[in-house]
């Protein structure tokens, strides 16, 4: 066990880790913020991503001690006041979610996109989400949701 | 059910209404059965079998059940159920043989994940390796050995299946359509060939998870990521004989199931871990890789088809012998040999028609239904094989198909009639070829040629799909008022995302003409609270539940009219409603609001009438019937959906490597009640098609070991790998009993990706691929064989 001290969703916690504990299941099992998904378990869906101090990281192959001293944003911090961001909004309006169980991981790998780049290429937005499988939509209402969520939308296309 | 109104009349349904689910799905609030922690819950773990086949000699659990916070251990010795959709096959545990790689052979609940895994690691187990049967068609030999030796013995649905105890073939389907013999002697030529495709895993982002809990009295929860609630239920108190009341299944969010999660799967084991561990629940949730091999995948097939045909091009018979690799267990695969069986000779005119369908058993990963339940599959080597007569006739494959498309007055394999609103898959082929230019490349594509070094080609498939469902399929939609008028609706019917719950809102909605945000479809379903539905699957739902729902709207109604007409002081037939309220018709000023009524009407003096408003509707498949068993005639067909599919294709002759410049595809759809939801399905369904077509399958090894149970070694398309253009098109033609005219899109639009992209691939190289998936390698190896061909020419 380690004692580690970190923020999620703003808020500041002291909690006790086993060492081999991931990152993803110290979220859901330990803060029960099960908003963050298992796809894979070994780095290759995307379903788990979180944000480190802003990064994306696959939370699976993180250790939970890792984010001592560490600033984390899961999907139930993207939210504002009770009401969906921009990004939320956009996956909505466009039917960006059939499942939703990559949604959580898509709309974080999003967020950090739109912080880097405010108005990406289509070809930025494929590279960005190309570590985010999702089985159901076939990516494009994503693609357009991201496009819309950086208001680069012609209203024609919606 | 088909609601004669304009379109302009129409407030919800056509419309592209968000999504009832969305917002939950967007911000981690939406609870799928992983999410779930319960208190006291125990969490499981498998041993699985690194053998496709051998008989288990010993297995030794002491060390594992001697570790500390182990509270069940569980062998197949321990457990004498067999579980079984249409064949009753399967031990919950592997007993005494095992039957494929990644069965499971014993299973621990511990008080945490990481005991019960070192506890498995503790089980030893001896087994005594056996030859596997793994050639689907070797497995016919005399003197192949069996998979199941007790065959003879199961129990199965015998209206619709035929297992041959003392071979390996769990299922037989004939068909027998006019006089195929002499339809070959009326034929100008014969052409003949064989198509192949792997088995290929669903990969639904949530792998299978169950949690249940086995309290005294044998009174039982099961939380669990199925599509069919009522099918967990009904098949686990089969086979446990226990009282279905005794046993509730509560269906939460689920993570993609495209039909990996139709039927039962680990709940029966997590059940009976739970018994031992003395009523504690117990979850288990699959790994990816057992998602791979301890769960179901698509089955592999191998389909010969010969046909006879006229020099003008038109067929005159076929004969089709279908050998499904079923894998270690009967499962779905039984039944996907069936209706793939009827549905075999696609949207054409068949006249003369002979098929053999097999589901055979082998010692390899178990098939199930997926998306297109066979459809998929054969038509790969029907569209392939339509591609190959056409250019062997030198007519246009485009004219040849529409030479042969059934139209009305046409009779399907089945000896169903066609008629005009059946559906128009003439014009999706039209549509799609138009789309994509196709037999021609314009001056933009030249040029993009030349500029990238590349090869472009055009490609196109047509296909169609009924639901394969039992004759007698019904369902159940209950709709309750709320105090404040607005409606809960409750149905069993799940949504693991295609959407089906916003498009029922909606057609709601416009029945009882009330904003859909009014409307809320429960999204959790559980068999104590809510209406029987028999299965979530073979793109039946929007017809049939959006049918139940129009019914239970108008029950609704009747029961509101009753208390206006009261009220109001006037006859029922005086009154109309919208917007919430009921109305005399010539005297609108005179209404009763929904939510006065929703609890019962009380006057002023403080008397009541009515009671609160609920709304039943009820609707059964009507019409269908079993198939002959010697002839395969019939009805099986709730309604046909038709569609089409065309490609252009750019390909780097060097290297094999292909890309999809544009896609188009089309379909019947009937009435589109959803345009974003139906877009989603389709765009989606086509790129699941692509990954089937260009990288998906299973790899064995030759002792049976499947070599790619993971992401690194079984590819998924990609964000990178979708068209770089996408046309959709959707016919309507009305559906006579759809909901508003619809009829079902979920399956279909994965059916012809790879024959459109292998035709391209011909098209524009002349290799003739006869097997499923399409890898660059495969690509390059055909081309550089073809050169060699021409080269020693």
């Amino acid at each position: 066990m380690k004692t580690i001290t970190f923020k999620i969703n703003g808020s500041k916690y002291s909690k006790d880790v086993e060492e081999h504990k991931t990152l993803l299941r110290f979220l859901r099992e330990d803060l029960h913020l099960t908003g963050t998904k298992e796809g894979c378990g070994a780095g290759e869906c995307g379903a788990c991503i979180v944000l480190v101090n802003g990064a994306p990281v696959n939370s699976c192959l993180m250790l939970a001690v890792e984010i001592d001293g560490s600033e984390v944003t899961t999907i139930e911090g993207v939210s504002k006041n009770g009401q969906p961001n921009s990004l939320q909004k956009a996956f909505e309006k466009h039917h960006a979610v059939q499942c939703g169980f990559c949604t959580p991981g898509m709309i974080l790998t999003a967020t950090d996109l739109l912080k880097r780049k405010p108005k990406p290429t289509e070809a930025e937005i494929k590279e960005a989400i190309e570590g985010n499988f999702c089985r159901c939509t076939g990516y494009v209402q994503i693609i357009e949701a991201i496009k819309d969520a950086s208001g680069q939308l012609k209203s024609t296309e919606e | 059910m088909f609601e004669n109104i304009d379109k302009e009349d129409l407030k919800y349904v056509g419309k592209g209404v968000e999504r009832v689910d969305g917002l939950e799905k967007c911000t981690g609030d939406a609870l799928y059965a992983s999410d779930l922690f319960l208190q006291g819950m125990l969490f499981a773990k498998v041993k699985t079998s690194p053998y496709a086949s051998a008989r288990i000699k010993k297995i030794d659990v002491s060390k594992a059940a001697a570790l500390p916070g182990v509270r069940s251990v569980l062998t197949g010795a321990e457990l004498n159920y067999r579980v079984g959709l249409y064949i009753v096959d399967k031990y919950i545990l592997a007993k005494g043989i095992v039957r494929h790689q990644g069965e499971a052979v014993a299973a621990v609940a511990a008080d945490t994940e990481d005991i019960a895994k070192r506890a498995v690691e503790l089980i030893e187990v001896e087994y005594e390796e056996l030859n596997p049967v793994l050639d689907p068609v070797k497995a016919l030999d005399k003197d192949s050995p069996l998979v199941h030796p007790d065959l003879g013995k199961y129990s199965f649905v015998e209206a619709a299946f035929t297992p041959k105890p003392g071979t390996n073939i769990a299922n037989h389907t004939k068909l027998r359509k006019g006089d195929v013999e002499k339809g070959f002697k009326e034929s100008d030529y014969i052409f003949e060939r064989e198509y192949a495709n792997p088995s290929v895993q669903h990969v639904p982002m949530e792998t299978h998870v169950s949690i249940a809990q086995w309290q005294t009295g044998d009174k039982i929860t099961i939380w669990t990521s199925a599509q069919s609630p009522f099918t967990v239920r009904n098949l686990f108190c089969y086979s446990f004989g226990i009282s279905h009341k005794n046993v509730r299944v509560i269906v939460p969010y689920v993570g993609g199931g495209f039909g990996g999660k139709a039927g039962i799967a680990l709940e029966p084991l997590v059940a009976c871990l739970s018994k031992k561990a003395g009523g504690k629940p117990v979850k288990l949730q699959a790994t990816r890789e057992e998602e791979f091999n301890l769960l179901a995948c698509r089955s592999a097939l191998k389909y010969r088809i010969k046909t006879g045909v006229k020099k003008d091009g038109k067929i005159v018979a076929q004969k089709m012998t279908m050998f499904w690799d079923s894998g270690a267990y009967a499962d779905y695969a039984v039944n996907v040999t069936r209706a793939s069986g009827y549905s075999a000779g696609g949207p054409y005119e068949i006249p003369n028609a002979w098929l053999d369908a097999y589901t055979i058993y082998t010692n390899k990963v178990y098939g199930t239904a997926y998306r297109g339940f066979g459809h998929v599959e054969f038509f790969w080597g029907l569209e392939r094989h339509f591609e190959y007569i056409a250019d062997n006739l030198k007519i246009d494959p485009l004219k040849f198909r529409l030479i042969n498309t059934l139209k009305p007055g046409g009779k399907t394999l089945t000896g169903e009639t066609i008629h005009h609103h059946t559906g128009n898959v003439t014009k999706c082929l039209e549509l799609v070829a138009k789309s994509i230019n196709y037999g021609k490349k314009t001056p933009e594509e030249i040029k993009r040629e030349k500029k990238n070094k590349t090869i472009i080609g055009k490609g196109l498939s047509a296909l169609h799909k009924a639901p394969a469902m039992p004759p007698f399929t019904g369902t159940v939609v209950i709709l309750k008022m709320n105090e404040d008028g607005s409606i809960i609706a409750n149905l069993s019917l799940t949504d693991y995302g295609a959407g089906t719950y916003t498009s029922i809102a909606q057609i709601i909605a416009e029945q009882l003409k009330m904003s859909v945000d009014r409307i809320k479809v429960a999204v959790e379903t559980d068999t104590d609270r809510d209406p029987y539905d028999w299965q979530t699957v073979a793109s039946k739902g929007l017809i049939m539940s959006g049918n139940a729902a129009i019914l239970a709207s108008q029950d609704l109604l009747d029961k509101m009219y009753d208390m206006a007409s009261q009220i109001l002081r006037c006859g029922k037939c005086d009154l109309r409603h919208d917007n919430e309220k009921v109305f005399v018709v010539h005297a609108p000023e005179r209404f009763v609001n929904y939510k006065e009524m929703a609890v019962g009407y009380a006057y002023s003096n403080g008397n009541g009438i009515g009671g609160p408003l609920i709304g039943v509707g009820r609707y059964m498949a009507a019409g269908l019937t079993n198939l002959d068993k010697e002839t395969g005639q019939g009805n099986p067909a709730l309604d046909w959906t038709y569609g089409a599919h065309a490609v252009i294709v750019e390909l780097d002759p060097e290297t094999g490597e292909y890309s999809l410049i544009k896609s188009a595809s089309a379909f019947d759809a009937g009435k589109v009640i959803n345009t974003k939801a139906a877009r989603g399905q389709c765009i989606g369904g086509f790129i699941q098609g692509y990954g089937t077509a260009a990288c998906e399958g299973y790899i064995y090894n030759n002792k049976g070991q499947l070599m790619n149970p993971s992401f690194t070694d079984n590819k998924i398309p990609t964000a990178k790998d979708i068209p770089e253009q996408m046309d959709l098109f959707f016919v309507e033609t009305a559906q006579l009993d759809g909901p508003y005219g619809a009829r079902g899109i979920g399956e279909h639009s994965m059916i012809g990706v790879a024959p459109a992209i292998g035709n391209a691939l011909k098209n524009m190289t002349g290799i003739e691929l006869l097997h499923m998936p399409i890898r660059a390698e495969d690509v390059w190896k055909a081309m550089s064989d073809l050169k060699m061909k021409k080269n020693k020419k």
